[in-house]
């Protein structure tokens, strides 16, 4: 008879999971790459061509174009989220009661979905009717944000912004609390300014979470595809066609299902690289770190 | 000299933080506060304004008078439906989750083999896998296996994408659990099963509250699979049916607006019931 004692659960346990997730999440990865090899419009079979959607994407201009923009628009809204979420964050740590009322209020985008937050500001940001034309003559403008292409692509950063800030604030809120207060009153004791102390004690106790939440937002920057599709089409032109939006329309508008998923496979590789370059560079991999470092 | 070092520091002390109001921050506090808000009030007061009312009155104006007639109108044109379907597919996506990542996190925690640990790799790969990347492959998925327009496309996809974190979020606390619980139960001659059953099943209950919330949301707000995995109004959810809605009835930015609160007023009672385990839900792992 086996002893009860050593018996421990097997892979049978983990089996289902990896099953599940091999099929729907890691399958498609492989999947992904052999269909960009071949041509398909949805219907049918895919057929084999070779390197020939590669051959397009090298040559294709709107592909640069995209990557440029998706680029500008992820590094925007890192550079906009990420300090003013540490500074929330670490803000909304402290006990106050007016500091709790007021990070309550700041949590409410998070109620919305991304496609209720579009479909809002679309309103808000409406020409005639929305608050570009009342406010807008005051100033000499004409009121279209979303017509013309520079402005619509702060637009969309802003409502990024507005939609994630409170997501990534909560992370740093949270670990802004862990910080020893030991480590406050020394600094204090030495004269440390309030600034000198976010920047000496606070910015670098974070750093396991400004990384995570980079990850996030690197892999989230996909999830920018929904805010643009209801809000400007990619347009006005394509000067709001981020790559996500451009590998949709390639798939699902004009059914090159084949080509976009050449596109998919730059995306793929662009957004699990530049994570796991993160990760890496930083050491973040290693678990122990991720659970005891904050 | 003692004596003076100690007042110094008494000194000092008085003026910690915590007494000394916060100007600076406290002002862009103010600042951003007013920012959360106005769009807030806009939609608010906009789902309460008369369709005309809405292009005669400015977009700020307080509305003259008030009307839940847009809210009516949203429930006619299928809005239950829709609120029905994104519930069904989150307590599905959630569902499925548990069931495989409970066990899964278990397997992982106490399992001493090495498949099992190469495993846990896999999905900490996956957590960096952007599932909008991947949607060409899960629709040429979904088409063979013949589930196209159903719920049931919508639910695999959405809860296979959310095992990474689930099955991260479970494990640490499971992992803890102190090993001696477990010893305990198997010296009582406790099976595997009954070692699942009776501990890990009771101990992991914060963490599978966390992983509910977490999968439900996302589910709940998912837009990109039951965009390219249904098209029949009747497999509708929620967010494309506010986008339907607006392509349907553009001007009508009232009915809009009463949608789009309609549609988060699940969300905000779950908020205003309970706020810690939302909040918690949503930074999942993260925020650790």
């Amino acid at each position: 008879m086996r002893s009860s004692a050593t018996e421990r659960p097997g892979f049978v346990w983990v089996a289902p999971a990896l099953l599940f997730f091999g099929l729907f999440g890691l399958g498609p990865v492989v999947i992904v790459l052999y269909l960009s090899m071949t041509a398909w419009s949805g219907l049918g079979s895919p057929e084999w061509v070779g390197l020939d959607n590669w051959v397009r994407l090298g040559n294709d201009d709107q592909v640069r174009s995209s990557l440029g923009i998706t680029m500008f628009l992820t590094v925007l809204c890192w550079a906009t989220q990420t300090p003013m979420a540490l500074a929330f964050g670490s803000w909304a740590a402290g006990t106050q009661k007016s500091r709790a009322v007021v990070s309550s209020i700041f949590f409410l985008p998070l109620l919305l979905s991304t496609a209720a937050i579009a479909l809002l500001w679309k309103a808000i940001l409406e020409p005639h009717y929305g608050l570009p034309g009342q406010i807008g003559p005051l100033i000499g403008f004409g009121g279209n944000i979303l017509g013309d292409s520079t402005l619509a692509l702060y637009a969309i950063a802003f409502i990024v912004l507005w939609q994630f800030l409170p997501f990534h604030m909560l992370l740093y809120q949270a670990a802004a609390r862990q910080v020893p207060k030991s480590l406050y009153e020394a600094a204090e004791l030495d004269g440390a300014s309030p600034i000198q102390r976010f920047l000496r004690i606070t910015v670098p106790q974070l750093r396991h979470t400004i990384i995570a939440s980079s990850v996030l937002m690197i892999v989230g920057s996909m999830t920018y595809f929904e805010t643009v599709l209801l809000l400007t089409g990619g347009g006005p032109g394509n000067a709001t066609e981020i790559l996500p939006l451009y590998m949709y329309t390639q798939g699902f508008v004009s059914f090159e299902m084949g080509y976009a998923s050449a596109i998919a496979v730059v995306l793929v590789v662009l957004g699990t690289g530049l994570s796991l370059l993160v990760v890496r560079a930083t050491g973040y991999s290693r678990m122990t770190s991720q659970r005891e470092g904050i | 000299m003692a004596t003076s070092v100690k007042d110094r520091v008494a000194t000092r002390l008085r003026s910690r933080p915590g007494r000394r109001p916060a100007y600076w921050s406290g002002l862009g506090a103010a600042f951003w506060l007013v920012i959360v808000l106005i769009p807030l009030y806009f939609l608010i007061a906009t789902s309460l304004r008369g369709s005309g009312d809405y292009m005669s009155e400015g977009p700020l104006a307080i509305p003259e008078s008030l009307t839940f007639d847009n809210y009516v109108n949203v429930f006619e044109v299928g809005f239950l439906r829709f609120l029905g379907n994104s519930l069904i597919v989150a307590l599905g996506a959630v569902g499925l989750v548990l069931l495989v990542a409970v066990p899964a996190a278990f397997g992982i925690v106490r399992s001493r083999s090495r498949v099992v640990a190469t495993t846990f790799s896999l999905f900490l790969l996956g957590l960096a896998v952007p599932a909008q990347a991947v949607i060409i492959p899960v629709y040429l998925l979904i088409t063979r296996m013949n589930l196209y327009d159903t719920l049931i496309a919508v639910i695999l996809p959405t809860a296979a994408f959310s095992l990474p974190i689930s099955i991260l979020v479970l494990t640490s606390s499971l992992r803890d659990v102190p090993g001696s619980l477990y010893e305990a139960m198997a010296l009582d001659g406790a099976t595997t099963w009954q070692v699942f059953q009776r501990l890990v099943l009771p101990l992991s209950r914060p963490g599978v509250m966390t992983v509910a919330i977490f999968v439900g949301l996302n589910a709940w707000n998912n837009f990109i699979f039951p965009l390219v995995l249904t098209q029949s109004e009747s497999m509708r959810v929620l967010p494309l049916g506010l986008w339907a809605f607006q392509s349907q009835y553009g001007t009508d930015v009232p009915g809009l607006m009463a949608a789009v609160v309609l549609s988060s007023l699940p969300i905000l009672a779950l908020y205003l019931f309970g706020r810690r385990q939302l909040l918690g839900g949503l930074a999942a792992g993260f925020g650790k």
